[in-house]
Order: structure tokens, then C-alpha cells, then sequence
């Protein structure tokens, strides 16, 4: 079985020089990622789970077959087409049935089919099998970023947002990216003990996403309103990089997906640090912010979260993404307005942004109402978000 | 247009006493004659080829280097999204009708389609939904950009260009479900005497049998559409889980057509090639009847499969092994079949004009997309590969390598009986083997992209897929090329009369009712039934 998985990766390095060297294109300075896709890659990526590579031996395996079956359909047809030509004076022959032929290529291949369904049977079981975890992750599909939380096992209570580096989408739009790890890069990645066995479980807060990790081989569906699990079992450390796996929306491309996997120990002392991390920053919905303090923070809030839809300078993209700059719902004297908009979504696509804490929404806001050619004055405490969620 | 060279009152056939010879616009408009609909039906289909191809020449554009150079993700997404809709609705399926009207007639022996008018419905239905489709691009908010499977709850979230494709779809719907009814009639009650249902061509068993398959299905295509119409404007929540609905409802009934339907867009160019090996081989076709069942079994086992395009929505590990079963189990009939071609082909006595060459292509590159299909059957595999990039070069095999190589060969066959001049041999020739040679250049990379992991509907990629990516593109312009030059140097001088004279069986093994008569076939053929000799294949007496 280690012939069937390592015959391909180190055919395809030899292969990938060569093509890499025979077609001689523009050279975008890239290199392999680890973790990641590794330039003209002609395989699955190496296996950092016994799932991944189980599935690489099922893949070789199938391979294996299908090439011999290539090579003897298409050996006989070329020897036919070689021979049996007019032009060589091959007299046609007369028969056109034979029940005995007929039944044995529907046979063999029969068992065949069969051999290989029962050797995939295994793996479909093993997949779904997402009992006696060591830890639960819930993993929430967001147009355009994914949520992670902890929700059991060590960690519980830990939740953050993942979203693409924003650096990364400017590079896009300006047409000359760089670097390895382009539209892989996150600001938080998620991050995983080795070696225990993580539930994985998917949903979504809009459309359906996808969470997918070729590494580790897994990829599940994240679904509106339903709740989906999976498992994995990382028996490397290291980082691993994924990518939204099902049709999203405009920014389907930059929604990636970066595990870190470490060991116990650094495991522990992330969960350690994190909660802290939490509990420091934990906004007091009952603070009393100035202005100019709350613009600032609304800034970044914007940056973060709105400026990929409404723009940086707010002017949205019309018809369908509004315009902040000169808009009435963020210049209404009624504050609720904006807050009910931004609190429940609306049916025309603008997502619901609950999600956000009570002082980010209060801050996002008040930025609008008071940047570009806004003028408002207007100052949303975090309380005021508070009640108007009820 | 001279597309049919119109001899009508001097083939030796007698004057048109039912009406008289229609000249001009009104004889396109109010065509009811099988071959003129047929013409009609493959200039359309080609015409939505290259508007299709032009869309795909604009995503290969934007992923021959990373990073956004020429459209916004919004405005890719509307190209992935309508290159797969217009090719699918517009490209393929009514070019397979167009050689269902030219040649199901023709190969049975009856003087017409069943129901005429129907069928005039059925054609000129198509332009007001293709206009449709692509005046979609220029309402606020532009093309739906859901991909071709418009999954719910995306498509709530997409403008008015939604409505308008799905009352496009409706459409479209209606003219095959109309035109299924015709070829069912007419290859059920109007074969001549003698032309048993074991007698006649393949290629109408194929349409019969596809026939069936849209009748059956493209009415569920149509509740999955109006169920997305309602919740979108309606108040209803059949696929949003805030209403109780259900995302998943939706895949489970857009599949249910959406199996059957791509077994539609490849059995009738099994048999068209099923017409052109023995011929070019000088031999029948070997297993008829084998044929024919292998044939009605993938039909009824693409009902039964559809949830493999749904494999990681989380379905339960029953549901997984009985679909992973069951969609390998189609490997078998359509082995048969590539087995059964390639043995009429054993020991005959081969030439390889144009048509033979498509064929033979479609034997070779098919079978590879069929390997990859089988591959993707298997769960544990497609967990990796779904979504990715080696779907999309999977189904390009079949659909392109297959449908597509199959309509051309099936132009190059049955063109200088259409036509009445033969095509000429070397500029066929070039067609073909640039074909080729570009198809398996932009679509075989995909397979690496998609092991690697780069996943489909993407407007930029990570930097590793560049050079593949590079490949890809140059290999697509230069498809679409080769089908530019085929239209200027194959098409259009066939279709003016340009090229030597055609005799009546230009092919000098071909069988069939529709080399028993002239080339160019006259307006009018078979209006008494023709009596038959014992293999249904010569016109005697």
C-alpha cells in the first residue's frame, strides 16, 4: 500500500520540474505553500490526516485501474485503426452479435464496479463516524468570511471571526498579486491540538458555503438553518489552508480558510491566552464613549466589515448596494432606522450584522453618520444598540 | 436562406398539393416542415454556441493570469452563470433537436414530424427565451450570477435578471417537452411498413428513449424554478430555513432533473456516432440489441443517482453508499456501449473521412471524461473534488469532447445530405484535429487544478495555479477559433451551395432510409410510406 500512495508524489515533482521548465510562461515568482497548493501541483496534497491519506490509496488505486482499462480499450482500438483500414486493404468482415461477448463485457465490468464500491465502502463509513470527539467546533459560513467557535472540549467559549487579509483583496483588484500564501491569509486562523479527533460542525448564516480543508480531506457543506457535521484528525502540526467550496456570492474567492495545528501544549497555552484575550476586551455595553473615540473605533469596524460592499469612500455600488455617502437612512435624525438595517438585514441582500458586538455596531455606525460628506453629530452609545436588538 | 437547396417542383417528385411552395420570410416563420425546422434548430443552436463561447473566451480572459484585470467577481460570476445556462439550453439541447427533426423522419420513412405546427411552436419558442437570456445581462443588477445550478437561498439575492431567466427556463421547457411529444408520435406511429422498432437506426432509438427522459423531467426542473420564483416574490419559504424551508429540497429537485438531463445531452450523440462507425467501418453495427438495452439502462438508472452531485451536503452514510452503488453501476451499460463500438470497428474495413474522425475523437476523449466520472463516483474521493476544477474538466469531457464531437461528426455525415455539396476534406480535417488538439489544452490542466484543490467559480486564485490556469486559457481561444474557422470555411460555404456536387450516398457503406433518397433531400420526401426490403434499410419497388 506505500508503493500505491508514494509512487505519485514522487512522480509529480519530477513531472512538475519538467513542465515547469518546458513550457517556458511568464514566471510568477511563487513557491510552494506548506500546508497549501504546491505550484503546478498535479496530485492531492500530502496527507496531514489517516483520512487524507487513505483517500490519496483509494484515488492511486483507481488510477491504477482505469489506466489499465485505458490501455487495453485503447490498445485494441489503435491496433484496429492501424490495421483493419481500407487504404491496407483489410476486407471487411461480416459479423455484427454475439451474446456470449456481449454478456461477459457487462460481467467483468460488473465485478469490477463492484471491487471498487467495496473498497470505498470503508472510507464512507469511517467519514461519518463523528462520535467520541475530542473537541467540537462549530463553523459558520458568513458572506464573505467563516466564524469559528469552541463550543466543547478544551477551548469552550472561544469564538471568532476569520476573514480574508485585506491587503490580499486590494492586491486582487489591482491585478498583480503576490506572495504564496495569496487569498489564503487570514487575520485569525483557526487552531487545532494534533492528534485528538475534532468534531467539525457546519452552518451558515445566509447562502450556502463550503468548508474545506484538502489536507486533512475534508469538506462539508455550510448550510442556512441546518447544522452539519464532519471530523478530522490532524497527525501533523503545521499550517493548513482551505478555501470556500460552494458558490457564495460575489466574494465566493476570498472567504479562505487557515488551520493552524499545534501541539498539546501550545494548544493549551493559545486557549489559555485567548480567553484572556476575550475577557480583557469585552466591550461594557453600559460605557459612555465620545465621539471622536467611537469614529475611530467605527473606522476599523468599517474597514473590516462594510468597505468591501459599500466601498472605502462609502459609495456602495447602486442599484443594489446603497450608497452610504449622502444616504438618507444614515442621515435620518431617528437613529433606529440605520440600526434596524444593519441589526436585521434587509430582503435586497444587505446581510444582518447581529453578530458584531454591541460597541462595534454602535462604533460602525456612528462612523458612517459623521465620514465623508456626513455630518450628522449623531452619537450611538453601545446601550442604544442593546435595545434595539430587543 | 438557401440552407436546403430547393428543388421542390423538379426532384421528381410531384407538385405540393397541400399547400403551396412557401417563399421568403413567411416560409421560415411559418415553417412547418421537419427539415427546414431542423435548419433552423441547428443555426440557432450554433448561433448560442458562439455567444456561449464568446462567455467563456471572457472567464478564460480574466483566469489566464491571478488577480482581477478585466471584471469584478459580480460580473464573473454572470459569465460563469450564463455560459453554462446558454450552452446547456441553447447550445446543446436544441442542436440535438435540430438533428432529431432533420433525420427521425427521414430514417423511419415518414413524410413529417407528427404534429407539424406543434413543432413550428417548439422552434420559434426558443428565440424570445434566448433573447431573454441574454438581454439579462443588461437589467439592473446584470446576468443571475448563481452559477447554471441556481441554488437557493443564493438566488434570492440576485435582481430582476432571476425572473427573467426563469421565466426563460419555463419557456425552453415547453418547446422540449412539445418536441419530445413529436419524436415519440412520429417514432411510435408513423415508422413504415416493415421498419419494426428493432429495425430502425439507432439514432432514433437514442431520441426515443431521450424523449422520454425530458418529458419526464423537465417538468420537476420547472417546480424547482417557480418554487425559487415564489420565495423570492411570493412570500413563500419553500427553500428558506428562516420560514422552516429548506436549501437542501431545493438540490434534491434541480438533480432530480439535473442527472437525467445531462444523459439527454449525450444519448443522442451516442447515436449519431452509432450512425457514422459502421459506416466509415463497412460493417453493421455490432450488438444492436444490446445497444439498445444498454441504451434504456442508463436512462432508467439516471433516475436513480442524482444525489452524487450532493455528496457533501451532509446526507446521512445510507444515502452515500446507495448513490455512490448506484451511480458506478452506470459504468456498466456505458462500457458496453464503447465496447460495442470499438468491435464494429474491429476487422472492418476502415476509412477515416471527416466524420469517422469525429467519432473515433468521441471514442477516445469521451471514454477519459467517463473515467473521471467514475472517479468522482466514489464519495470518499469526491469529498476532495467537489467543486473543484476536476468537475469542471469531467464534465467538459463528456460535454463537449462528447456532445459536441458528436453533433460536429454528425454535421460532417449527414451535411452533403442536407445541403447537397460535399464539405470540403482538408478544411474538415484542420477543423477536427485543432478541436481536438485546443479541447484537450485548456481542459486537461483542469484535472491537476482540481486535485490541487482549486475550486470552481473562482474570479482569482491562489498564485500556485497560474501556469495550469496560462494553459488553459491559450488552449480555450484557440478552440474557439477552430469553431470561427469551421463557420467560414466549413458552414457557411456548405450552407451557400459552395463545393463539389453531392451524390445521393456520398458514403459508399452508409444504410438508412435517408441515403435512399437525393441529395440535397428534396422538400418533400417519403409522402406515400416507401415499402421497405427486409432489413429496413433499402427503398424497393
Amino acid at each position: 500500500m506505500n508503493i500505491l500512495m508514494t509512487l505519485p508524489q514522487r512522480g509529480h515533482r519530477t513531472v512538475a520540474a519538467l513542465a515547469a521548465s518546458a513550457w517556458a510562461l511568464p514566471a510568477l515568482a511563487v513557491n510552494d505553500l506548506p500546508g497549501g497548493p504546491a505550484v503546478n501541483q498535479l496530485d492531492l496534497h500530502p496527507p496531514a490526516s489517516k483520512m487524507a491519506a487513505d483517500i490519496i490509496t483509494l484515488h492511486n488505486g483507481m488510477l491504477i485501474v482505469c489506466l489499465v482499462i485505458f490501455i487495453a480499450v485503447f490498445g485494441v482500438m489503435f491496433y484496429s485503426i492501424f490495421k483493419h483500414r481500407k487504404s491496407k486493404g483489410h476486407p471487411a468482415a461480416n459479423f455484427h452479435e454475439s451474446v456470449a461477448v456481449e454478456i461477459a463485457w457487462t460481467v467483468v465490468p460488473f465485478m469490477i464496479v463492484i471491487g471498487m464500491g467495496v473498497a470505498a465502502t470503508k472510507t464512507v463509513v469511517a467519514q461519518k463516524d463523528t462520535s467520541n470527539a475530542d473537541l467540537t467546533i462549530k463553523v459558520t459560513g458568513y458572506q464573505w468570511k467563516w466564524g469559528y467557535d469552541y463550543i466543547k472540549g478544551e477551548g469552550e467559549g472561544i469564538g471568532f471571526l476569520s476573514t480574508l487579509d485585506v491587503t490580499h483583496r486590494e492586491m486582487s483588484d489591482s491585478g498583480h498579486p503576490q506572495g504564496d500564501d495569496y487569498l489564503l491569509k487570514v487575520d485569525n486562523p483557526l487552531v487545532l491540538p494534533v492528534n485528538k479527533k475534532v468534531r467539525v460542525i457546519t452552518t451558515a448564516n445566509d447562502v450556502i458555503h463550503a468548508w474545506m480543508v484538502p489536507a486533512f480531506a475534508v469538506k462539508q457543506d455550510a448550510i442556512p438553518g441546518f447544522v452539519r457535521d464532519i471530523w478530522l484528525r490532524a497527525d501533523k502540526t503545521g499550517d493548513f489552508y482551505g478555501q470556500c467550496a460552494e458558490l457564495c456570492g460575489k466574494e465566493h474567492a476570498f472567504m479562505p480558510i487557515h488551520v493552524k495545528v499545534v501541539s498539546e501544549g501550545d494548544y493549551s497555552k493559545w486557549v489559555d491566552g485567548k480567553l484572556k484575550e476575550m475577557a480583557a476586551k469585552a466591550d461594557d455595553p453600559n460605557k459612555v464613549w465620545v465621539l471622536a473615540d467611537l469614529i475611530a473605533r467605527g473606522e476599523k469596524v468599517y474597514a473590516t466589515n462594510c468597505a468591501v460592499c459599500h466601498k472605502p469612500d462609502g459609495s456602495g455600488a447602486p442599484p443594489t448596494i446603497k450608497a452610504l455617502d449622502g444616504s438618507p437612512v444614515v442621515n435620518d435624525a431617528d437613529k433606529g432606522k440605520q440600526l434596524q438595517v444593519v441589526l436585521g438585514g434587509t430582503a435586497k441582500g444587505m446581510p444582518s450584522w447581529k453578530q458584531l458586538s454591541d460597541t462595534d455596531l454602535a462604533a460602525v455606525v456612528t462612523f458612517t453618520k459623521n465620514h465623508w460628506s456626513n455630518k450628522t453629530g449623531q452619537l450611538v452609545q453601545p446601550s442604544e444598540v442593546v435595545a434595539a436588538r430587543k | 436562406m438557401s440552407a436546403v437547396i430547393d428543388h421542390g417542383h423538379d426532384a421528381g417528385h410531384h407538385d405540393d398539393h397541400a399547400h403551396g411552395h412557401p417563399y421568403g420570410w413567411r416560409r421560415w416563420l411559418f415553417a412547418t416542415n421537419h427539415k427546414d425546422i431542423g435548419t433552423m434548430y441547428l443555426l440557432f443552436s450554433f448561433t448560442m454556441l458562439m455567444v456561449g463561447g464568446l462567455l467563456a473566451m471572457g472567464i478564460r480572459l480574466e483566469l489566464f493570469k491571478p488577480g482581477l484585470q478585466f471584471f469584478n467577481p459580480e460580473l464573473f460570476n454572470q459569465l460563469t452563470t450564463m455560459h453554462g445556462l446558454i450552452m446547456v439550453f441553447g447550445a446543446i439541447m436544441p442542436g440535438f433537436v435540430g438533428f432529431a427533426n432533420w433525420l427521425v423522419p427521414l430514417q423511419v420513412g415518414a413524410t413529417d414530424m407528427a404534429f407539424a405546427r406543434m413543432n413550428n411552436l417548439s422552434f420559434w419558442l426558443l428565440i424570445p427565451a434566448a433573447g431573454m437570456l441574454v438581454v439579462s445581462f443588461f437589467v439592473p443588477g446584470g446576468a443571475p450570477s448563481a452559477g447554471w445550478t441556481i441554488y437557493a437561498p443564493l438566488t434570492l439575492q440576485m435582481g430582476p435578471s432571476m425572473d427573467i431567466a426563469i421565466f426563460s427556463l419555463h419557456i425552453m421547457g415547453a418547446s422540449s417537452i412539445m418536441g419530445s411529444i413529436n419524436i415519440i408520435v412520429t417514432i411510435l406511429n408513423m415508422r413504415a411498413p416493415g421498419m419494426t422498432l428493432m429495425k430502425m437506426p439507432l439514432f432514433c432509438w437514442t431520441w426515443l428513449i431521450t424523449a422520454y427522459l425530458l418529458i419526464a423531467v423537465m417538468p420537476v426542473l420547472a417546480g424547482a424554478i417557480t418554487m425559487t420564483l415564489t420565495d423570492r416574490h411570493f412570500g413563500t419559504s419553500f427553500f428558506t430555513p428562516s420560514g422552516g424551508g429548506d436549501p437542501i429540497m431545493y438540490q434534491h429537485i434541480f438533480w432530480f432533473f439535473g442527472h437525467p438531463e445531462v444523459y439527454i445531452m449525450i444519448l443522442p450523440a451516442f447515436g449519431i456516432v452509432s450512425a457514422i462507425i459502421p459506416t466509415f467501418s463497412r460493417k453493421r453495427l455490432f450488438g444492436y440489441t444490446s445497444m439498445v438495452y444498454a441504451t434504456a439502462s442508463i436512462a432508467i438508472l439516471s433516475f436513480i443517482v442524482w444525489a452524487h452531485h450532493m455528496y457533501t451536503t451532509g446526507m446521512p452514510v445510507t444515502g452515500q453508499l446507495f448513490f455512490m452503488y448506484a451511480t458506478m453501476l452506470i459504468a456498466v451499460p456505458t462500457g458496453v456501449k464503447i465496447f460495442n463500438w470499438i468491435a464494429t470497428m474491429w476487422r472492418g474495413s476502415m476509412t477515416f473521412e471527416t466524420p469517422m474522425l469525429w467519432a473515433v475523437g468521441f471514442l477516445f476523449v469521451f471514454t477519459m471524461g467517463g473515467f473521471t466520472g467514475l472517479i468522482l463516483a466514489m464519495a470518499p474521493i469526491d469529498q476532495q473534488l467537489q467543486d473543484t476544477y476536476y468537475v469542471v474538466a469531467h464534465f467538459h469531457y463528456v460535454l463537449v469532447a462528447g456532445s459536441l464531437f458528436g453533433m460536429f461528426g454528425g454535421i460532417y455525415y449527414w451535411g452533403p445530405k442536407w445541403t447537397g455539396v460535399m464539405y470540403n476534406e482538408t478544411r474538415g480535417k484542420i477543423h477536427f484535429w485543432l478541436s481536438l488538439i485546443f479541447f484537450n489544452l485548456t481542459f486537461f490542466p483542469m484535472h491537476f487544478l482540481g486535485l490541487a484543490g482549486m475550486p470552481r467559480r473562482y474570479a482569482d486564485y491562489p498564485m500556485q495555479f497560474a501556469d495550469f490556469n496560462a494553459i488553459a486559457s491559450i488552449g480555450a481561444f484557440g478552440f474557439g477559433l477552430a469553431q470561427v474557422y469551421f463557420f467560414f470555411a466549413v458552414a457557411l460555404p456548405m450552407m451557400r451551395g459552395q463545393g463539389e456536387k453531392a451524390p445521393q450516398r456520398p458514403w459508399e457503406a452508409a444504410e438508412g432510409l435517408e441515403w435512399e433518397v437525393p441529395s440535397p433531400a428534396p422538400w418533400h420526401t417519403f409522402e406515400t410510406p416507401p415499402k421497405l426490403d427486409a432489413s429496413a434499410t433499402k427503398v424497393i419497388g
